[in-house]
């Protein structure tokens, strides 16, 4: 193993000039990189929030909007329940804050009040979420009870950061931190200058998506054309400035997705591939089926961003969005349908910038520490190991090199608990050498020559290295693939590490030993 | 526990050294295992004692998984953050957060102050700052949510026990099961003994904590793979030795490697375990204290385990061993 071949040579100085640079812009002054040439490496190691800070935006989860959201459902609802009680009405309509109707028959009154109070459901602990009041001349009214919409909040509150973590992991490992401030709020905050633009753009939207029928028996005109009250009127995005009327009924929402991707149609223009889970494929199936040769209308936030004709029945539950997408802006609704939509629209109310979470004092004492930590290992392993220690060490900082490349590379963000993984990686790097010299002295000392010692070292070594490191190979994959926020990120720093160390420490060292023996054709080895 | 013995060690040269440790010692590691067991499940029901019995704090958690106050500041000058952290914690303020904004501004985030209703908290940090320093103003109070969601909790026990699960299907693979299962009851006791910690020692459990935990549970199974590994060779090296002389045989043969590789993880750690006021302190202290136990579970651990089960020496039908063989 100790034979010097061309290609170990080869990949070991490759892996070291990859190292450097990629690590070098880490330490380049601003004014360097600049005219950096454009083929080298720009990118820095992103610090996480919790050592240099970075951008904040709060939220407010809109209330009103999410009231006025209900009560189109308990509208549908109560025009459902009355139809199935045979009760005629009028003037449903939600827009005062209140779900009104008329009855027809005054002689309905108690029936009416019977379908109507099976309207919305039932807030834990605080009775039914819709009051209904009415008057002598079959007036009645839902309102939502105060408790019902503050619950309504709070759980918009939670399901809103559980989704905004969903799609900023899915931008990859940046590591913001999001919770909840206050009773309505959301608190984001994202590491370094990143940028805040493209984060608003998946936080902010609600990606709210439908597929409902065109109703192309009316015509809209503008927003406020008076429809049937199953229809409603939405702007269309295909042709700005003009509107589509559509069937209140929603026939697939976003929910049913299972998958969505970007992808090409026909004429390779960009759209998003959505697959619908087992209910969304038959309702979307029937729906089709039903009315081949007519329209329907994929809506998103309230706008339609296409209707196209059904040409014939669509039952695997596969499809295409199409609408005058880029690859980008495909790629970022397929990623928003995704991790699902957001159960109210959000309203940024403040932008501004934060410090580190740990203070700057306690960053730099904990930098000290780190370094004091790697000088005492580089002593300690020189002193254990003499002349092999001070391999080792290179072996080491090759090591180093490559992880901080890899991460600066791969823009990974580095926290602490992605230094963690660093020194995990640093003390398995070490352990690997020290298997390989202590097998060495081992095979040293059962008699054979130095030569064969340190070759039967290396051979023998590697199997525990590499079971050990599969072992934890295994690990750190489960956790980045399953694992969010700081578990991702150790898991990611792990990984890179687990790659980096064994090379290192097995092929680095290899090297330099073999080159070594070359030079003193030594005899007996310094270790054993 | 007989002493260690110096075999052929002629005397080279003062460096490196290497060449004072001794190449072959005869610890007997299995005759203290009923010890250590006794030792261990005492040190389990410690830890268990003392997460059961803090009622709803078992360990000190932190403002990233239960939530708390924070106050907007902001001062005449560049705000004095040093100072400020230590005036929150003179007036009885726990683990408060002292963090920049903007130009001028500062965000403290604490859980509870000492003394304290919640409601009456805000107000009396807001009194005690403004007397320490005059011209700060208190720009907003609110109440945050925790940074650590049920979601991120739960998706992270999962991955774990994907993850570990994985594990021992490989352990199992290239060993045999009871490898496998030994390991993982190392872990288990690996973590409940590092929760115990972070139980009896108070320090602040947050986001890096998890990440601690993790590192622990890496070491550890590091070690325990090592040490397999070398136990599998000398089982197939000596058909005929009873398992325990062949666990003693290589836990020696590999005592040298342990001992540094030991060395080389807590001295990584000792510049930031030796100064509380880093960054790093609960994150490494707790580190520390994983690799010494992660060392004494592989040995301790998931060694009798095996010892306990018997193991198939290749073809052989599983033999158990008792344990006054081990003791011998």
């Amino acid at each position: 193993m100790l034979a010097l071949s061309r290609w170990k040579i080869a990949v070991v100085l490759a892996s070291v000039i990859f190292g450097i640079l990629f690590s070098l812009p880490n330490v380049l002054p601003d004014s360097v990189l600049a005219q950096w040439p454009s083929f080298l490496p720009h990118q820095r190691l992103n610090l996480g929030l919790d050592l240099q800070g970075g951008s904040s935006l709060l939220y407010e989860v809109d209330t009103d909007a999410l009231k006025k959201e209900r009560l189109n459902d308990l509208q549908e609802e109560a025009s459902q329940e009355l139809r199935d009680a045979q009760i005629q009405f009028s003037g449903l309509s939600s827009t005062t804050g209140v779900v009104a109707l008329k009855i027809s028959d005054i002689s309905q009154m108690d029936a009416a009040a019977t379908a109507l109070a099976k309207v919305g459901g039932v807030v834990p602990g605080a009775g039914r979420e819709v009051v209904v009041t009415r008057d002598a001349v079959g007036n009645f009214q839902l309102a939502l009870t105060p408790v019902a919409v503050q619950q309504g909040v709070r759980s918009a509150v939670a399901q809103s950061i559980e989704i905004i973590r969903r799609r900023i992991d899915l931008l990859g490992t940046k590591e913001p931190d999001i919770r909840q401030q206050g009773v309505d709020r959301i608190a984001i905050e994202a590491p370094g200058e990143s940028d805040p633009q493209r984060l608003k753009d998946v936080v902010g939207q609600t990606a709210k998506l439908t597929f409902q029928m065109v109703d192309e028996t009316v015509q809209a005109t503008d927003a406020t054309t008076v429809v049937p009250p199953d229809d409603q009127v939405l702007p269309y995005e295909e042709q700005k400035g003009s509107f589509i009327v559509v069937k209140r009924r929603v026939s697939v929402d976003g929910g049913m997705l299972t998958n969505a991707q970007q992808g090409f149609n026909q004429n390779n223009e960009p759209v998003v591939d959505f697959r619908l889970n087992g209910q969304g494929s038959h309702r979307f199936g029937q729906v089709t089926s039903e009315n081949v040769g007519h329209r329907f209308a994929i809506v998103l936030d309230n706008k339609v961003i296409s209707a196209p004709n059904i040409l014939s029945a669509i039952l695997g539950g596969q499809g295409f969005i199409e609408g005058n997408f880029t690859i980008d802006s495909a790629n970022q609704l397929a990623l928003l349908l995704k991790s699902g939509a957001l159960p109210a629209p959000l309203k940024v109310i403040e932008q501004g910038t934060v410090g580190a979470d740990l203070g700057a004092d306690a960053v730099r004492a904990g930098v000290t520490g780190l370094a004091i930590g790697a000088a005492l290992i580089f002593a300690f392993i020189i002193l254990a190991y003499g002349l092999f220690g001070v391999f080792a060490a290179i072996a080491l900082i090759v090591n180093l090199l490559m992880m901080f490349g890899a991460l600066s590379m791969t823009q990974a963000t580095l926290t602490l608990p992605g230094i963690a993984g660093l020194i995990l990686t640093m003390a398995v790097a070490v352990d690997a050498n020290v298997l390989i010299y202590e097998r060495m002295r081992d095979e040293a000392n059962g008699g054979r020559p130095a030569m064969a010692a340190a070759d039967a070292g290396y051979r023998r070594a590697l199997t525990s290295i590499f079971d050990a490191n599969v072992t934890t190979m295994i690990s750190a994959l489960i956790m980045f693939s399953f694992g969010v926020g700081p578990v991702k990120g150790f898991a990611w720093t792990l990984s890179i590490g687990v790659v980096t160390s064994v090379f290192s420490a097995v092929l680095v060292t290899q090297l330099l030993i073999g080159w070594w023996f070359r030079i003193t054709r030594s005899k007996t080895l310094p270790i054993a | 526990m007989s002493a260690p013995q110096i075999v052929n060690a002629p005397r080279k040269s003062f460096w490196p050294f290497i060449h004072f440790v001794p190449r072959q010692t005869h610890f007997n590691f299995v005759g203290l295992a009923p010890y250590a067991a006794v030792l261990s499940i005492l040190l389990v029901i410690g830890a268990g004692a003392s997460l059961g019995l803090r009622g709803d704090q078992p360990v000190n958690f932190g403002v990233d998984f239960v939530g708390g106050t924070k106050m907007e500041l902001t001062t005449p000058g560049a705000p004095p953050f040093a100072q400020i952290r230590s005036q929150l914690g003179a007036v009885g303020v726990d683990d408060a957060q002292v963090q920049p904004v903007g130009s001028n501004g500062t965000a403290i985030q604490f859980r509870s102050v000492a003394g304290q209703a919640p409601d009456a908290a805000p107000a009396f940090v807001a009194a005690k700052l403004q007397a320490a320093f005059p011209g700060l103003k208190v720009t907003g109070v609110s109440e945050v949510g925790a940074k650590v969601s049920g979601e991120l909790i739960w998706g992270g026990i999962e991955a774990l026990g994907v993850a570990l699960g994985l594990t021992l299907l490989y352990i199992w693979f290239r060993f045999q099961l009871q490898f496998g299962l030994g390991a993982i009851l190392a872990l288990f006791h690996d973590i409940v003994l590092t929760i115990g910690f972070l139980s009896i020692t108070r320090i602040e459990v947050s986001m890096t904590s998890i990440a601690a935990l993790l590192t622990v549970i890496g070491y550890s199974m590091n070690e325990k793979v090592i040490s397999f590994d070398r136990l599998r060779e000398n089982l197939r090296k000596y058909k005929t030795t009873p398992l325990a002389e062949v666990i003693n045989l290589s836990e020696n043969e590999r005592l040298s490697r342990t001992i540094i590789t030991g060395t080389t993880a807590l001295l990584a750690l000792s510049g930031s375990v030796l100064n509380p006021a880093s960054a790093l302190f609960s994150l490494t202290a707790t580190m520390a204290f994983g690799i010494l136990i992660g060392t004494y579970s592989s040995i301790y651990v998931a060694l009798p385990v095996i010892l306990l089960w018997g193991v198939r020496r290749d073809d052989d039908e599983a033999s158990a061993i008792n344990f006054q063989t081990a003791r011998r």
